[in-house]
């Protein structure tokens, strides 16, 4: 005896649906955005913690303010955040979609997942690109060398 | 296993399973599913990072003290270790979505997933390894 329309809502073949299919969107972003986030997080590491002389050691507001006076760190650094935040989000969404049987359970993570994201991405961009690398009152030696010139 | 005695009753063939199989709903597979773990694991992982790291950076907002104050705590013995197993999880969630990607995308990769899987985890030893040599002294070291 086989069953033709078993009682399922998850088929393993879906019929033909109409509109855009967000599901397929969203498996085409997580290799895409995958591959981008390999080249800049490697750059993002190697750059940080193995070519600046110092490393880990040498990161301080002086380091990051220099980076941040120039447009090339701050696009590289907004893609990366972007591109980071959702693909990770999406992750964690699928985990959570996995595990988390419990309706409302799942609801609040999802939401969660999504405000998390949403505050960040916006955080990030604005003091991206709002960020004064020379704040007045603040001790020379803390700032980018540049300040001095100003 | 038993021989059946019997030669008509088919209810005595129904196998019975194994004594030592381990209980409840472990899925025993081989690289394929060790790698969906590893990948679940640091995928998770580096989310959490992420959001902590997107904040700390947000306080070079704040004041170049606080910043300072912030990142300081990247810079002891134990975090400096912590960034190893850190650069280790990125290194291996890159490499495996890259050969997920591959698989995915060239039905002959699928014959090779297994050599594959043990490349992603050559390589990235060797990635680690050499960002050890250059980190370790950086941590430890006077600045």
């Amino acid at each position: 005896m086989t069953i033709d329309n078993p009682n399922y809502a998850y088929p393993a073949r879906s019929t033909r649906r109409r509109g855009i299919n967000l599901e397929k969107a969203g498996w085409i972003f997580m290799r895409v955005s995958g591959v981008v986030l390999v080249v800049l997080i490697f750059g993002h590491l190697f750059y940080n913690l193995m070519w600046t002389p110092g490393g880990i050691q040498a990161i301080d507001f002086g380091f990051v303010g220099g980076k941040f006076a120039d447009p090339f760190w701050q696009w590289y650094d907004v893609i990366m955040l972007w591109l980071a935040i959702i693909h990770g989000s999406n992750g964690v969404r699928t985990i959570v979609n996995d595990y988390v049987h419990n309706k409302t359970v799942r609801g609040v993570l999802l939401w969660a997942i999504l405000l998390a994201g949403a505050v960040l991405i916006v955080l990030g961009t604005l003091i991206t690109f709002t960020f004064d690398p020379c704040p007045t009152g603040a001790s020379a030696e803390l700032l980018p060398s540049f300040c001095a010139d100003l | 296993m038993r021989v059946s005695t019997s030669t008509s009753n088919l209810a005595d063939e129904t196998p019975k399973p194994s004594k030592n199989r381990i209980v409840g709903t472990l899925y025993r597979g081989n690289e394929g599913m060790w790698s969906w773990v590893l990948h679940r694991i640091t995928g998770i992982a580096i989310y959490f990072f992420l959001l902590v790291h997107v904040l700390d950076t947000a306080t070079v907002r704040i004041s170049p003290e606080v910043y300072n104050a912030i990142i300081g705590a990247y810079k002891n013995p134990i975090m400096g270790l912590g960034e190893i197993a850190l650069v280790g999880a990125v290194v291996l969630h890159a490499l495996n979505g890259i050969r997920i990607i591959l698989v995915d995308m060239f039905p002959a990769v699928t014959r090779v997933q297994r050599q594959l899987f043990w490349g992603v985890v050559g390589i990235s030893l060797v990635l680690i390894i050499a960002f050890s040599i250059r980190h370790i002294p950086n941590v430890f070291g006077e600045h």
